[in-house]
């Protein structure tokens, strides 16, 4: 069985360094396999989030030889393991420890974006109708994990720190869905534009590129918005 | 003495997938004051991962549905174990809770006159599961969490229960701690929610995440709860079972819905050869006739691979123990071959399953909608868990709810797939009500120091000590044990001998040494789960042990047949007054003759 070597980021908010683990690689194997092996054989308290282990939860967020991806979609084979592969946590939020990042304000980045208000129902049993097609167009939006890879990578939270004027790609693409939803009748423009940032994307498409869920945040979320 | 920060709520709920946020909103909904604890992220537990959908009789696809054939399909799923008030409440009250849901926010996949479409799922008579594409758990949670982050709900997020909290008989709160710091978090609440989930971190192979590791189901034993059908585990049919890496991940029983067949080495559709007699009536006896039921002939019967999960999950291990599996230990699970009856296959596998097309092409390097799969079973639920009263959800002990996967009743011997999403938004709801209202109606508790002292000694010990062993050599073994001993296939000599097993590693385990410090330690909040795994371990294996006979979920080598005598009793877990496990058989709840009345008549 080939060995390969893991250069994992080890420390807190007050510092760290890198510190190399060898492991031994099988078949189909993904970066988060490797994590969780270094962890039970070599450093117990290695810090790291996960849940799915199948891309479906957005909790294992990290950068992998510097691209924002998720530890549990990304195989082994794909990466050159002749030489260490480099894993550290998400660089644009506060340090917890080790892989594990705190992602809090994104949260509350939610809380401020006005709720789905549906329309009055359709029918007098309270329901109402929709067509697939009005759907479908919203579900691309829907997919979204919530695992802040496109918060990661953006440069207007990553270089300039602008977290207080702009809520970034996710939730773009959180008020995109909310405004296409067939059943909502409420405005959120107004707020997109004045204290949420919006005008601050220049539409470099880092957040697009990163999407594990293949999400078009730029071209059907955020351009679709500014235009509106 | 330890320190720790005080929180006060009206109701506390434990955990925050969809049976967690449910009774939290309900509970806000009611005027409690409500505090949610969740193991992970808010958005991440494992109800994220159910994918085929939520059982409802809306009959917006058959008119022929309605809640009585709802709860008869439950109650035969179930082999008659389930509490038949838990079924009857379950499949009265799913629609409403689904169409709320809709209200709330969630976008289901629609009928061509603009309805909620419904889907053929395993063991359900009519196409009954409210869906959205094979992601229709994520569309659950984010919505719940979406409507609930605008309810004045606080949400303690990354935080462990380590013990409930008493005063006298009655809950008072619970104790825990912060995963960040590692500090210690005292809960004292009028009330407590136990949402957590299930326990399928005790086996190897599992669809379940790291979360599940039965602490519901053992907090509450802990604390002098009843634990009932503990015996019944269901494994998954279809799990991934290639490349090792992904052993156990999921593939959604939608796939079978939509036309997917499982086939053995030599290409025969196995599951012809063996339909049970309780079902032979409803089952295609052809594969044109299952076909044509999955593209919603309503003449057609079903399919059997659209059998109940641990029909066919045994079909699946017969198959590979004889010879006739897949190159690495499964049998193939084929959607590809739909294009021989469609003119745009791939584009509908696609469509309706891509998170499934996503899974396999991005992990397995296979294209679903040109090869089959490879598949075979992975422990996915527990139908056992904390015996609850049906209308209230409140458990032996006075203001300790639960709901949800960790709550035992409504699913018997054997769950149908979709009847999960539905119990936690029927039984999340009733739960959080009565939390609210026993909280509201027995006013303040207190809590003694000396409780909260010995949980917090306990949790700290493993960094006290210098031993050589760490917690996940432990847990890789208890995993290991279950899987071989504790599995689809029981005997008694295996049982007794995963007893023993259990208990040396009870002992390897209050032994075990943790290392670093208490911020973000895994490895510690590994060491704490042992506890809760080994209760549960203990648990499923006496009451596998007991139920000498086969029914369900349940299946003894031994004694392959169903026994009659074992037909009218449920397993019952308690604590004794020296700590050890006690069981007892008791006989299921009565079934009121309107209710007999309506099994009857579905037969």
């Amino acid at each position: 069985m080939a060995s390969a070597t893991f250069r994992i980021w080890r420390g807190n908010k007050n510092g760290g360094e890198f510190k190399d683990y060898a492991t031994e690689v099988a078949p189909g194997m993904v970066v988060l396999d490797a994590v969780h092996e270094i962890q039970a054989t070599q450093a117990h308290d290695l810090a790291v989030r996960w849940n799915c282990k199948a891309g479906k939860c957005g909790s294992c967020s990290a950068e992998i030889n510097g691209m924002p991806k998720l530890m549990c979609m990304t195989r082994l084979s794909t990466l050159p393991l002749n030489q260490p592969i480099k894993v550290e946590p998400m660089r644009s939020f506060p340090l917890i420890r080790d892989l594990a990042t705190d992602v809090s304000w994104n949260y509350s980045v939610k809380t401020q974006i006005k709720p789905f208000r549906p329309r009055k129902p359709d029918t007098p049993d309270g329901t109402w109708r929709m067509a697939q097609a009005d759907v479908d167009r919203v579900q691309e939006f829907r997919k979204c994990i919530e695992c802040f890879l496109c918060q990661d990578v953006c440069h207007v939270l990553r270089n300039h720190h602008l977290h207080s004027q702009f809520i970034g790609p996710r939730f773009f693409v959180y008020a995109g869905a909310l405004e296409m939803h067939p059943l909502d009748d409420e405005n959120r423009l107004r707020e997109l534009r004045d204290s949420q940032g919006i005008g601050y994307c220049n539409i470099t498409k880092c957040c697009t590129k990163v999407c594990p869920e293949g999400i078009h945040i730029t071209d059907n979320a955020i351009i679709p918005l500014k235009e509106r | 003495m330890a320190e720790y920060q005080t929180h006060q709520h009206d109701v506390l709920v434990i955990g925050a997938g969809g049976a967690g946020l449910r009774a939290a909103v309900e509970a806000s909904a009611l005027g409690a004051k409500v505090g949610v604890v969740t193991k992970s992220l808010l958005g991440k537990a494992h109800t994220v991962m159910a994918e085929g959908g939520i059982a409802a009789a809306l009959a917006n696809v058959d008119s022929r549905d309605n809640w009585q054939v709802h709860f008869a399909d439950t109650m035969r799923g179930g082999q008659y174990l389930n509490h038949p008030r838990m079924a009857q409440l379950h499949a009265q009250e799913a629609p409403a809770r689904v169409r709320e849901l809709e209200a709330w926010g969630a976008l289901f996949d629609r009928t061509k006159d603009g309805q909620i479409l419904q889907r053929n799922f395993g063991g359900h008579k009519y196409p009954r599961l409210a869906h959205v594409g094979d992601r229709t758990g994520l569309e659950m949670i984010r919505t719940l969490q979406d409507y609930g982050v605008h309810r004045g709900i606080d949400v303690q997020m990354e935080c462990t229960i380590l013990t409930l909290l008493k005063d006298g008989g009655r809950i008072a709160g619970a104790f825990g701690y912060d995963r960040e710091r590692g500090h210690f978090r005292l809960f004292r609440a009028g009330s407590v929610v136990l949402a957590t989930g299930g326990i399928g971190r005790a086996y190897k192979i599992t669809s379940n995440s790291w979360e599940y590791t039965g602490d519901g189901h053992s907090l509450a034993y802990h604390a002098g709860a009843t634990l009932m059908d503990m015996e019944f585990v269901q494994f998954h049919p279809t799990g991934m079972v290639w490349p090792p890496s992904v052993r156990g991940i999921l593939v959604t029983e939608g796939v079978r819905g939509e036309g997917g067949v499982l086939k053995n080495k030599d290409g025969r559709r196995f599951m012809f050869d063996d339909i049970p007699p309780l079902y032979k009536d409803q089952t295609a006896d052809n594969p044109e006739e299952g076909w044509r039921y999955t593209q919603g002939d309503k003449n057609a019967r079903r399919p059997p691979e659209l059998l109940t999960r641990d029909h066919v999950a045994r079909c699946i291990v017969r198959e590979i123990r004889e010879g006739r599996g897949s190159p690495h230990g499964g049998v193939f699970l084929d959607i590809a071959w739909i294009k021989e009856k469609l003119p745009d296959a791939a584009g509908r596998i696609k469509k309706k399953l891509p998170s499934m097309y996503h899974q396999f092409k991005q992990l397995a390097d296979i294209d679903i909608t040109q090869e089959a799969m490879e598949i075979g079973p992975t422990v996915h639920y527990v139908m056992g868990g904390v015996r609850v009263d049906p209308e209230t959800q409140m458990s032996d002990v006075p203001g300790l709810f639960a709901a949800g996967e960790c709550a035992a009743g409504l699913h018997g011997a054997n769950r149908l797939g979709g009847n999960s999403l539905s119990d936690l938004l029927v039984f999340g709801k009733r739960a959080g009500e009565h939390a609210a209202i026993f909280a509201k109606q027995n006013g303040a508790t207190s809590v003694s120091e000396e409780q909260v002292e010995a949980a917090a000694r306990r949790a700290l010990e493993p960094f006290g000590r210098s031993s050589e062993e760490g917690p996940y050599q432990v847990q890789r073994d208890l995993q290991q044990t279950m899987q071989d001993l504790v599995g689809i296939v029981r005997r008694e000599p295996e049982l007794n001998q995963a007893l023993g097993a259990i208990e040396k590693l009870r002992n390897r385990a209050q032994a075990i040494s943790v290392e670093g410090n208490r911020e973000y330690n895994p490895g510690w909040h590994t060491a704490c789960d042992l506890y809760n795994l080994l209760t549960v371990s203990e648990a499923i294996t006496r009451a596998a042990l007991e139920r000498k006979e086969s029914r369900g979920a349940h299946f003894r080598d031994d004694y392959p047949a169903k026994d009659e005598k074992f037909a009218k009793v449920n397993l019952l877990i308690r604590k004794g007054a020296g700590g050890e496990m006690k069981l007892e058989q008791a006989p299921v709840p009565a079934m009121p003759p309107e209710l007999a009345k309506i099994i009857e008549e579905m037969k």
